[in-house]
């Protein structure tokens, strides 16, 4: 039998209960980015271009998308390869390995960034100094997005037939071969999700880079740095431009991805 | 309490599930709504439970109009496929729930309860949870949960489906004697035409959304209405352009009128039943169903010629 | 195996479980008793009790959204129900910094409603109110997006055999429904947990950095820090780290209770 809704079978009446539920979105959500918007165009869309065609915003932005995407596309093959550990791989600690992928969703990302700061800044015992570097915001970025392809990843992978794997080395194929041709393709979507997700978060993170980074403008400087900065300045306006164009990517990218609305 | 349900017409978006079905169940019978999947029998039954509500039509309990009334107050018992048991209680504490709901006292709750756990024979097993039954005995608690609030109405959704065969013959006759002691009225959903023409008392040959035919199982079986009742509640072999029951099928070694001319290709021994594969000189392959004493009697082997005519019961065509 | 085993557990190791080490570290540098001072300040104490208050009124009440929306989304049909089940996504696309922005633009004094505010004597933003709106915004998906499979997996069956039991609407949520949900709430509850603990983009806008009034546990991290003042900064993180380390542990059992029931 489809597992159609049929009469009322939960508290809530669908008036009363959507109302609220309606209401609290829209003044929690909606509202402040409808507000946002309505700043970015506050001049006229002569004013919103002009603002995010200032050379300090557009370097803004084009750090923001490329260290993204960058990020992304390591923690592509990192995210993969370390769900590939949990799920095949027996080892002691292991639980202890599997649960240390959730801290950087349990730690303040202002923590994250001095942890990294700690060992990779100035004081570093370890003599690496990447502070006020691209790859110290990288690396900060790679921390608060780590889990999201994991975790993505385990589920499907633990899912995956392991008959098809079996049938493809008895056919010859090579550990490698098998996993290029049968159970990479079975996790695209979940690769994909994740990978969104993680892009979504790079795109507007703040946190964890605003210490390593330096935040120095044309350099290390990312687009959430410059929309505070721009916050801090007086320049409403312009934080306001900036933040719809982020916005703008991420949405539509998080749209393309599928993910919003799946669930 | 007798059941009817008049005019009743269903939709899901543009799926028509039921159309102008009209359903009577007299009170305290044992009722099957037999038809295959997506026939809307389902449909039908959770429309009389109150758990759908009809685009239109009318159901009445014991005369008294109840097409509006949610399934809370209907006072239907109703016991699903899959068991719907409250994973997160013990046996008990599912079985009390419709009383503990009527905030009855406590010891005439554990008293019902044990009166119910006696009668499914689920005794030893009030406190374990559902997840450590087996199907059968989820299936026994589920019915018991039904009956503790003395429902007015049984309704079973397929109650067997998930079963194993020998589980599903075992609950087939416990439910039939269960109904003989208690008379409520009970009506059961099932594609299995062999359950409905074991246990009930009349059946209900639901199809495409549509009533093909109510009746007694014998009146279903030899006098099918539609040639579509005819092939789900039995078997049937085609000979020329009618459709007949294989047992209904005589075998003779000399012509006679109206008699097709066959060959034996191949005869079939099933234990009690024997089974003819002629071919016709003019037509495809049929099979005809013996009984042991008619296949001695006749002395059949492969290659003989032989003339088979329809028998006594009347085929549709 | 061997190799991707090392190659995974290094990564892992050089970006997370060394760096938190050496915060540990680093906080009983100079002594166990320069940490602990730090983080009994005046100052430090109020801002771990503003970020436990963002926390306790932010948490509760998403819950409570975060199941009701669930609920209508998985068993209820009404027009534009895809439209509100896209926008509670938004607030992942959404930058922190981006979030505080537009608290100012609604609520600051040349806000939208700045007016009606000032009149009224409330101040949202350099204020409380303002943080807390921040921490629900960036909070709001989690209890919705663990409860909805969680409720379209079990099926409206058991919820049905109790209405024919009986039970009305009500009496099937708090029976039936809310046992069947609890750890997928659990597990939301947690996750909106360590995101309102760790908030820090959003309120760093709104909240105008005034230690010791609108300064939270994340907020003194950064002030700390830039203070040259480092115990303090990691002194404070370990309070958040180890917090943090709650909310992990919490996790991985309701996580190993998920897979149980499963």
């Amino acid at each position: 039998m489809a597992s159609l809704p049929a009469r009322p079978a939960i508290a809530a009446r669908v008036p009363l209960a959507g109302g609220v539920v309606v209401l609290y979105l829209s003044v929690i959500v909606l509202l402040p980015l409808a507000a946002v918007t309505a700043k970015a165009f506050d001049g006229g869309l002569g004013e919103f271009w002009e603002q995010v065609t200032q050379p300090q915003a557009v370097a803004a932005l084009k750090l923001t998308i490329g260290v993204s995407l960058i990020v992304t596309a390591i923690n592509v093959v990192m995210g993969t390869l370390i769900a590939w550990v949990l799920v095949r791989d027996e080892f002691r600690g292991k639980g202890f390995v599997n649960m240390l992928i959730d801290l950087p969703f349990a730690l303040p990302t202002i923590v994250a960034g001095l942890t990294l700061l700690a060992l990779y800044g100035s004081r570093s015992p370890v003599g690496l100094n990447v502070a006020y570097t691209r790859v110290g915001l990288a690396m900060a970025l790679l921390f608060v997005t780590l889990p999201f392809v994991v975790r993505a990843v385990q589920p499907t992978l633990q899912e995956v037939d392991r008959d098809m794997e079996e049938a493809a080395a008895s056919l010859g194929a090579g550990p490698w071969t098998t996993f290029r041709r049968i159970v990479l393709p079975n996790l695209r979507p979940a690769i994909v999700a994740g990978s969104s997700l993680a892009f979504a978060r790079a795109l507007g993170e703040f946190g964890s880079v605003v210490l390593i980074s330096g935040n120095l403008p044309y350099k290390t400087e990312v687009g959430s740095v410059y929309i505070f900065g721009q916050i801090e300045n007086d320049n409403v306006t312009g934080a306001a431009a900036v933040s719809v164009v982020l916005l703008l990517a991420a949405v539509l990218l998080l749209a393309a991805a599928g993910r919003i609305g799946r669930r | 309490m007798a059941i009817e349900a008049t005019g009743i017409t269903k939709h899901f978006g543009d799926f028509r599930a039921l159309d102008d079905v009209s359903v009577n169940v007299p009170d305290g019978s044992l009722t099957a709504l037999l038809g295959p999947s997506g026939s809307g029998k389902s449909t039908l039954l959770r429309v009389i439970a109150g758990l759908e509500e009809p685009d239109s039509g009318v159901v009445r309990f014991g005369g008294r109009e109840v097409t509006h009334v949610s399934a809370q107050d209907r006072g239907v018992g109703f016991v699903f496929q899959h068991y719907a048991a409250f994973k997160h209680m013990t046996v008990r504490d599912n079985i009390a729930f419709g009383l503990k709901i009527r905030k009855q006292a406590k010891d005439k709750v554990k008293a019902r309860v044990d009166e119910l756990l006696d009668l499914v024979h689920l005794t030893g097993w009030a406190d374990r949870y559902p997840a450590q039954l087996s199907g059968g005995q989820r299936q026994r608690m589920a019915l018991a949960r039904a009956l503790a609030v003395e429902p007015e109405v049984l309704l079973l959704d397929e109650p067997f489906g998930a079963l194993d065969t020998r589980v599903r013959e075992e609950l087939r006759d416990w439910l039939r004697r269960l109904h003989d002691e208690m008379h409520v009225t009970t009506i059961f959903v099932t594609h299995d035409q062999q359950e409905a023409m074991e246990v009930a008392e009349q059946i209900v040959v639901v199809n495409d959304g549509r009533v093909e035919q109510a009746g007694p199982p014998a009146e279903v079986y030899e006098r099918p209405a539609t040639r579509f009742v005819m092939e789900f509640v039995g078997p049937v072999t085609r000979v020329g352009d009618r459709v007949v029951r294989p047992h209904d099928l005589d075998i003779r070694h000399e012509a006679e009128p109206g008699a097709l001319q066959a060959m034996v290709q191949r005869v079939v021994y099933l234990g009690f039943e024997v089974r003819a594969e002629l071919l016709p000189s003019d037509g495809p392959a049929l099979s005809v169903q013996l009984t042991r004493a008619e296949a001695d009697e006749l002395e059949l082997a492969e290659g003989d010629i032989v003339w088979v005519r329809a028998g006594r019961a009347p085929a549709s065509a | 195996m061997k190799a991707l085993r090392f190659t995974a557990l290094g990564y892992l190791a050089a970006l997370i479980l060394v760096p938190v080490g050496v915060i540990f570290y680093r906080t009983f540098e100079r002594g166990v008793d320069a940490a602990w001072h730090s983080v009994t300040t005046p100052e430090a104490q109020h801002a771990f009790w503003l970020t436990l208050l963002m926390v306790v009124i932010a948490v509760p009440l998403n819950t409570l959204f975060g199941v009701t929306t669930a609920l209508l989304l998985e068993r209820r049909r009404f027009r534009g129900k895809s439209v509100l089940n896209s926008l509670i996504d938004l607030p992942f696309a959404v930058s922190p910094v981006v979030v505080g922005l537009a608290l100012i633009l609604l609520y600051g004094r040349t806000g939208w409603f700045g007016d009606w505010f000032a009149d009224h004597g409330i101040r949202i933003i350099f204020s409380v109110p303002g943080m807390v709106l921040a921490t629900i915004f960036v909070c709001l998906p989690f209890v919705v997006r663990e409860v909805q499979p969680v409720l379209r997996e079990i099926g409206t069956e058991q919820e049905e055999a109790a209405r024919t039991l009986g039970a009305s609407p009500a009496q099937t949520f708090w029976r039936i429904t809310l046992p069947a949900i609890r750890l997928g709430v659990g597990y939301g509850v947690v996750l909106s947990t360590a995101r309102a603990l760790g908030e820090f983009g959003a309120v760093a806008v709104v909240s105008g950095h005034i230690s010791g009034v609108t300064e939270t546990a994340t907020l003194r991290v950064q002030d700390r820090f830039e203070s040259f003042d480092p115990v303090g900064a990691y002194s404070a993180s370990v309070v958040l780290a180890l917090m943090g380390a709650a909310v992990l542990l919490t996790m991985n059992i309701l996580e190993r209770r998920r897979r149980k029931v499963a």
